[in-house]
Formats: structure tokens, sequence, C-alpha cells
């Protein structure tokens, strides 16, 4: 900052200019396009109301399809917390060879499409795939266990896709630790398992919230790897959604659980960037 | 080191390499079944055979949808391209309130619901008479690349010096060849990884392409799920296969650009 700005009023700066079309495209194409979608739902012929979303959240399927989105993304999220926060210590501990393979394979299945993925995990979950017959081969099932078109099946799908959104943020605030710290710890005699909670854990969470929001988010509106790994009998909001839109030709219903989706999908990203604001206050 | 600590230091490692497994499996699953002779899918593959790729030139639907994601793609990517780096600038050169603001906005699309988009966006092309399939297609693609252009390029404009141009200037440069000679090598890797990954992204999205194809216009991405529902045969892996090539020679140009471990630098 030059100091001929600080501490007067700054006049109007052309360069500013230069942001207008971008922010201009975006407001017209995405953010309008949104407000009106959220409009309509409280908006009907006869001016405001509630009618859409109360018709909505009167029927317990919808319920049920919500209980559905929750659980899948909760679960989800679990299993990539749970494999990816030690990953992403590995990934920073990690020279050379290992650590060029450690990239590599979570920078490829990022630049492969979800499409292939899916189709993919179709394959290795069928009752004669490989997950099925490797688990009896290691005489873990007396028979060939049914995982497509399951809840499980579903969650190891979708874990593996989203994976790699869990690791990077988690390994961002991970290279940055000082392993000073963890000896000091231990010079001042506190055992591992104290200096986890209170030094390496508090110092690693706001990664660890990222990563979560970012999960938890992508889990609750995905919509083709359902659709190809659990099918019609099991709706999510976002299958719901296109199911009511490309199937069943009601636009009504569709918008209407769009919008609760959005709310959703919004607030997941507004609690996390909130609980990250704290979780960086404190540590 | 404590017996502790190298247990957990153990066990982490453990955990990273069945990750690592976990995370090539689909991809090692696609190429395997692709260069098999089954046709359901046995793995290993009984034979290996290269008929599921010989039998693609004569798949109905698939070269017109791959022509149209390309076209869509490095079009769209162009333009976010173009407007998202004129964006990064104002907001790392400009003083004016709003910035944070701006550029959490540019990148928003990446954090909502696809569908949801894909919803909003049919209602108001629908509202404004825009009918045409392709259009709307690049229409809405930029704003899908949009984020991956502002998030990069913004990172390596913050870390470009400015004074370097200042510098090049009174070395004699005129204003144009200074930007030219200093900045724009400075910031080539960004703009190419970026715009390499606005293209996977765009090559890539399904929930909100879904709502703007016809029976003419499908891209890539449309088509394959269609195939998938209607015959599924190893002739997908084998474009699944083709896709994961793409993929690894877009990776192995990003790493000589800038080098994996800064890509990961989230």
């Amino acid at each position: 900052m030059t100091s001929s700005s600080i501490g007067r009023r700054e006049p109007f700066d052309r360069v500013a200019l230069l942001a207008v079309p971008a922010v201009a495209y975006l407001a017209i194409i995405y953010a309008l396009p949104l407000v009106w979608l959220l409009a309509r739902s409280v908006i009907g012929p006869k001016g405001f109301t509630l009618e859409p979303l109360a018709d909505f959240f009167s029927d317990p399927f919808n319920w049920r399809v919500i209980a559905n989105t929750l659980k899948i993304a909760g679960l989800v999220t679990l299993v990539c917390l749970v494999i990816g926060y030690p990953t992403a210590f590995v990934l920073a501990w990690a020279r050379g060879p290992a650590q060029i393979v450690l990239l590599a394979a979570i920078f490829l299945p990022l630049s492969v499409g979800v499409v292939v993925k899916a189709f993919a995990w179709q394959i290795v979950l069928r009752r004669d795939g490989i997950l099925a017959s490797g688990l009896m081969q290691l005489g873990l099932t007396s028979e060939p266990l049914r995982l497509l078109f399951t809840e499980s099946g579903l969650v190891l799908g979708a874990a593996n896709v989203f994976l790699p959104f869990m690791i990077l943020p988690i390994y961002s605030v991970v290279k940055l630790l000082d392993s000073r710290l963890n000896d000091v710890g231990a010079t001042l005699g506190a055992d591992p398992l104290y200096r986890f909670r209170h030094i390496t854990l508090p110092l690693t969470l706001p990664g660890v919230v990222t990563g979560t929001a970012f999960v938890f988010s992508l889990s609750v509106s995905m919509f083709v790897i359902p659709s190809l790994l659990i099918g019609d009998r099991y709706q999510t909001l976002a299958t719901l959604i296109g199911r009511s839109f490309l199937m069943m030709r009601n636009e009504q219903l569709g918008s209407t659980t769009a919008t609760v989706l959005l709310v959703l999908a919004v607030s997941v990203v507004m609690t996390a960037a909130w609980i990250a604001r704290r979780v960086g206050r404190s540590a | 080191m404590t017996r502790i600590e190298r247990i957990t230091a153990w066990s982490a490692w453990a955990v990273a390499v069945a990750a690592v497994i976990f995370l090539m499996t689909p991809l090692v699953v696609t190429v395997a079944v692709s260069f098999g002779s089954s046709s359901v899918f046995t793995l290993p593959p009984p034979e290996w055979s290269m008929r599921w790729y010989e039998r693609l030139p004569r798949t109905t639907g698939l070269l017109p949808s791959v022509m149209t994601s390309l076209q869509i793609a490095a079009l769209s990517t162009l333009i976010a391209l173009v407007l998202g780096a004129m964006c990064a600038i104002a907001l790392v050169r400009g003083r004016f309130h709003g910035r944070e603001a701006i550029a959490t906005f540019l990148v928003s699309p990446l954090m909502l619901p696809g569908l949801v988009i894909g919803i909003a966006m049919l209602q108001a092309f629908r509202e404004m008479g825009l009918r045409d399939a392709w259009t709307s297609l690049l229409i809405a693609h930029v704003v899908i690349a949009m984020p991956y252009v502002v998030r990069t390029v913004l990172g390596a404009l913050s870390l470009f010096d400015f004074s370097l141009v200042d510098a090049a200037r009174t070395l004699g440069c005129s204003y144009p060849r200074a930007l030219r000679k200093v900045m724009v090598p400075a910031l080539a890797p960004a703009f190419l990884t970026s715009g390499m990954f606005a293209l996977l992204a765009s090559m890539d999205n399904y929930p909100i392409s879904i709502f703007f194809t016809d029976a003419w216009t499908k891209t890539l991405p449309i088509q394959m799920l269609q195939y998938v529902e209607e015959s599924p045969d190893p002739a997908i892996a084998a474009i699944s296969a083709g896709l994961i090539l793409l993929a690894v020679i877009a990776l192995m140009i990003g790493d000589r650009l800038v080098g994996l471990r800064r890509l990961a630098d989230f």
C-alpha cells in the first residue's frame, strides 16, 4: 500500500473497472437466476406464499429423502476424514518418489471425470466384481457380498471421489506445522497423546474444518454417483431434483427441492466459514 | 522417537498406502477392463484384446459428443481466462472495498450444488428466450470454468512483484514490452494450469450440462452416462481409458510447468 492512501478517503480506483465484466457476467448468468429460483419458491400467483415449501415438508417421504442425504453425506465425510487425516501427514513427511506417488494418486483421480469413476465403481462393486470375490477369497465372507445398489457401496464410491478434497486442505496446514513445538512439548514432559491433543490437533483443526465442509457439501449435492451406485429406489435431495425435472417433469417439486438443497448447502459452507474463523482465532 | 510415536508413524504410513491403492482403484480397473476380451467386466480379463477400442469409431453419437465437449470446454475456458484474469488484476492491484467479497463470489459456483445452478440457469435462459442448446451450454460453462481461473490466477498475481514491471520500464522497455517480457513469463504457468483445470472441469461437468442438451447436442459425460444406462459394456471403459490418458498428459504438463507440489497448495 502506498503511504498516500493511508488515512485518507480513497478516490475511485479505475483499476476496479477491470473487475466489472466478470462480476456482471456471473451476476446475470448465475446469481440472479439463483435468487429468482429462491424467490419463486415463496412467491406464488397471488403474492407471497409458503405453500410449496409447506407441501414439501408435510410429506414424510421428503423427510426420508433429507435424512438419506444427510446420513450419506455424514458417512462419506467420516470415511474421508479417517483416511484423509493420516494421509495428509504422510504427504507432508514424504520425500522423493514416495511423495510423487502420493501426489499423483491424489491429482490423477481429481483430473478424471466423475462419470468415469462412478462407472468403475459399478464394476468393482458388482456381485462378481473384484471386491466381493476378494473378500470371499480372504475368507471374510462366505458368499459374494451384494455391494452395488447399497448404502455401503455408495459411501465407498463417494468417499473415493471426494477423498482428495479432504487430504489437500489438511495437508496445507500440516506442512506449516513447526515440528519444534512437538519437541518443546516432549522436553517439558508431555506424553504423545497430550501433545497431539494440545498441539497438533488444534493447529490442524482449520484444515480439518475446511476439508470436512468441502466433502460434506460435495456429498450433499452429488448426483451422478448415487444415480450409478444406488439407483432410483434410494432418493437423495439431488437425485430427487434430477428425477422431478428430467423424468417426472414436475418442475414445481424440482424447484422446491432445489431451494431446500441450496439452503442446506449454503448453510454448510457458512457454518464451516464461521467455525474456521473461531478455530483460527483460538489457535 | 518413543515406541508410541513409531507405532503412530507406521500406522499413518499404512493408511496412506491404503489411500493410494483406494484412490487408484477405479482408474486401474477401468484401464484393465478396457483391454480385456470379456464383455462382462471379468477381472483379471481372460485375454487381452483391443476389440473395445476397435469398436469406438462405430459407436453412434460418440464423436459428435466429443466434438461438442471439446468446443464448449475450449471456448468457455478462453472466455473465463480473459474475464477472470482481468478481474484478478483488479482485485490484486485495485484499492476498493469488497475485493474479498468479489473473490468469494467468483469462486462460489464451485461450492454450490451443480443441479441447483443448472435449474436456475435453465429457468432464466427460458425466460430470456434462449433455446439453442450449444449457446446455452457455452454460456453456462463459463460459470463452471471461472472459479478455477480466478483462484489460481489470483494466487499467482498476489505473489507477483509488480515493481519488476517498473524496473523493466526504467531500463528502457515500453509499457507493453515490459508487460510482455516480465509479467507474461511469470504468470504463464498459472494461466496454463488454471486453464487446464477449467478445461477438465468443463469436459467433466454433468449436473449443469444435463439441462441444456437436446437430441443433437450432447456433451461427452451426458452421452457416456446414457451408454452406461442403455448398454453397459467395456466400450465405455475404453472411452474412459482415453479420458484417463488425457488426465495423465494434463498432469504431466502441470508438473512440468509448476510442479505437483505447488498444485497441492490449496
